[in-house]
């Protein structure tokens, strides 16, 4: 294995004593294709980082070996200060397509994680109710994933992920298969869970204004091979309504800048 | 068609005639199952009174003929006499079916060893190799078993494997994020997700199964079922063969039938409001 060279073209984080997530030098092949060439990041505990750049730079790769669910070729990944060889129960997975098995009701598949860990049943279910209830599906316990909408669909993916109490949650484009309208819904309804929940939210998203909106640091990805371009820390005044925070000149400004730097990798 | 919803909004808004209003709110599936029935049974009649062939008695002298044979009791002895076989064999196909078609699906050496051969016993006809178990193990109970079990083993393994691998790998990685282990991600997972290619496996493995019995009976030894038609064909009972026959295969079909209600309540609740 090679060592792993800095990169002048990658933005130097300053080493923070918190970072939950620490990404080292990972680089991620697919036969003989380069999907992501030595990443090297950190993820401070309690923030809400987002993952941006345009389709088919690895993304979901780079989440999906946070996560332990795929093997990167050379680097590692760090949580807690411990290197990754698997799935953890620090992390928990938001599928972009919910992975929700059809022939459990909602309840069941949002007290998946615990069932596979073996909790009893009377107890797993008290603790799902709360979580469906906290992402508004209460009254919906007993259905079926394929008797409710997208976004419905999307908010167990959610809850099941919440149930677990992992301190990472990772989310893959959670909110691309609802509409604009529950999509704005999910955006405040992600950070009045961020408020609530000292958690650290890892987002892959390839909305801009998305990004911008909800997260308090984006690492924009180039491609081919993927690797890290700029980290943006968005200085957005969150105390306002919606519309104030979507009308504000940072706000619009930051999504300029973003998008003056994607220009670059769209062909 | 502007002329036609024109029209359909002109209609008086009066009561709807009941007929409308019945085909509207139920669910019809018993209906048209008993329709189509009574129209093939209809038309069997009609052929079987003009009639096309000599040796086809007419519906009713067809159910009139199977009657008695419930009354004599030769039905039921011919089916005790076949089930017995037949249900081992199933059983037998079932177990060892299901286990190496899951394992295929699972490991790739199981997959490597097995899928040519399985592949091979689908595609032959494989009622050809009846007279050679025959030959091999005589005309008992190990013949008969082994009929059933050569037809319908291999389309209940292959079904199962690939079954096992068009599980949704979206669904696997889920159950590994939430750390499951490899026989959990089976039991939760695999199963439960490929049970409806399985359960085709299975109910297809059935029908091949009674393929395999009543070639069995007809080739090997007149007994049971296959007794009853040959014994009725010989003396000229086209009624008495007829129902036989129609028996053989309503049973097939309703125990094929059963098979898919069982599978629905055991492994995919979801789906029970709508079949
Ligand atoms: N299993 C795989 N085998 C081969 N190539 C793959 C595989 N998975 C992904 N790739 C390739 O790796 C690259 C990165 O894929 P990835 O899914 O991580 O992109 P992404 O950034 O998540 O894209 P999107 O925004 O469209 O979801 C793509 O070019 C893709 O073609
Ligand atoms: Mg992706």
């Amino acid at each position: 294995m090679q060592a792993v060279l800095p990169r002048a073209w990658e933005t130097p984080v300053p080493a923070k004593p918190d970072n939950i997530v620490e990404v080292r030098g990972l680089s991620k092949f697919y036969g003989s294709f380069e999907a992501l060439k030595e990443i090297d990041l950190d993820f401070p505990r309690g923030e809400l980082i987002s993952l941006l750049g345009p389709s088919g730079c690895g993304k979901t790769t780079l989440l999906k070996m946070i996560a332990g669910l795929l093997q990167p070729t050379a680097g590692q990944v760090l949580v807690k200060g411990k290197p990754v060889t698997g799935p953890g129960p620090e992390r928990a997975f938001v599928f972009q397509d919910f992975a929700l098995m059809p022939w459990a009701t909602v309840i069941r598949n949002v007290a998946f994680g615990l069932e596979l860990r073996g909790m009893p049943k009377a107890q797993r279910h008290e603790i799902a109710r709360r979580y469906i209830a906290e992402v508004g599906l209460a009254g919906f316990e007993e259905r079926y994933p394929h008797e409710l909408s997208g976004g419905m669909r999307q908010r167990v993916g959610l809850a099941r992920a919440l149930a677990v109490d992992a301190d990472v949650l990772l989310m893959d484009e959670p909110f691309s298969a609802v509409d604009e309208q529950t999509r704005r819904k999910f955006q405040e309804d992600l950070l009045s869970l961020r408020r609530v929940q000292r958690k650290t939210f890892i987002f892959v998203t390839h909305s801009i204004e998305e990004a911008v909106y909800v997260s308090d640091r984006i690492v924009l990805l180039s491609r081919r091979p993927g690797r890290v371009s700029r980290i943006i820390e968005p200085d957005i005044p969150r105390d306002g309504t919606p519309d104030e925070i979507r009308r504000d000149r940072r706000y619009l400004d930051t999504i300029e800048d973003i998008w003056d730097g994607l220009k670059r990798f769209v062909d | 068609m502007s002329q036609l919803l024109a029209r359909g909004t002109g209609m008086p808004v009066g009561p709807t005639p009941s007929f409308i209003r019945w085909i509207a709110t139920r669910d019809h599936t018993l209906f048209w199952r008993l329709l189509s029935l009574a129209l093939f049974c209809g038309a069997w009649e009609v052929a079987g009174q003009i009639p096309v062939n000599y040796a086809l008695p007419p519906f009713s002298q067809t159910f009139m003929a199977f009657v008695g044979m419930l009354a004599d009791g030769s039905l039921l002895s011919a089916y005790a006499t076949t089930l017995q076989p037949l249900v081992i064999g199933i059983v037998i196909s079932a177990v060892i079916g299901v286990a190496v078609g899951v394992l295929m699906g699972l490991r790739p050496l199981a997959e490597w060893l097995a899928a040519p051969v399985f592949i091979v016993m689908q595609a032959a006809p494989m009622a050809a190799l009846i007279p050679l178990i025959t030959f091999v193990y005589g005309i008992g109970m190990t013949s008969k078993v082994l009929a059933v079990t050569v037809l319908a083993l291999p389309v209940i393994v292959l079904n199962c494997y690939k079954a096992v691998r068009n599980v949704n790998p979206s669904l696997v990685a889920m159950c590994r994020s939430f750390q499951g282990t490899r026989w959990q991600q089976v039991a939760k997972i695999v199963i439960p997700d490929a049970s409806p290619l399985i359960f085709a496996g299975l109910r297809l493995g059935i029908s091949a199964g009674f393929i395999g019995i009543v070639l069995a009976e007809l080739l090997i030894t007149p007994t049971g079922i296959g007794d009853l038609i040959t014994y009725h064909r010989s003396v000229a009972n086209y009624a008495e063969m007829y129902a036989t026959i129609a028996s053989i295969i309503v049973f097939s079909a309703v125990t094929v039938g059963g098979l898919q209600r069982l599978e629905v309540s055991l492994f995919r609740p979801e789906k029970r409001e709508i079949a």
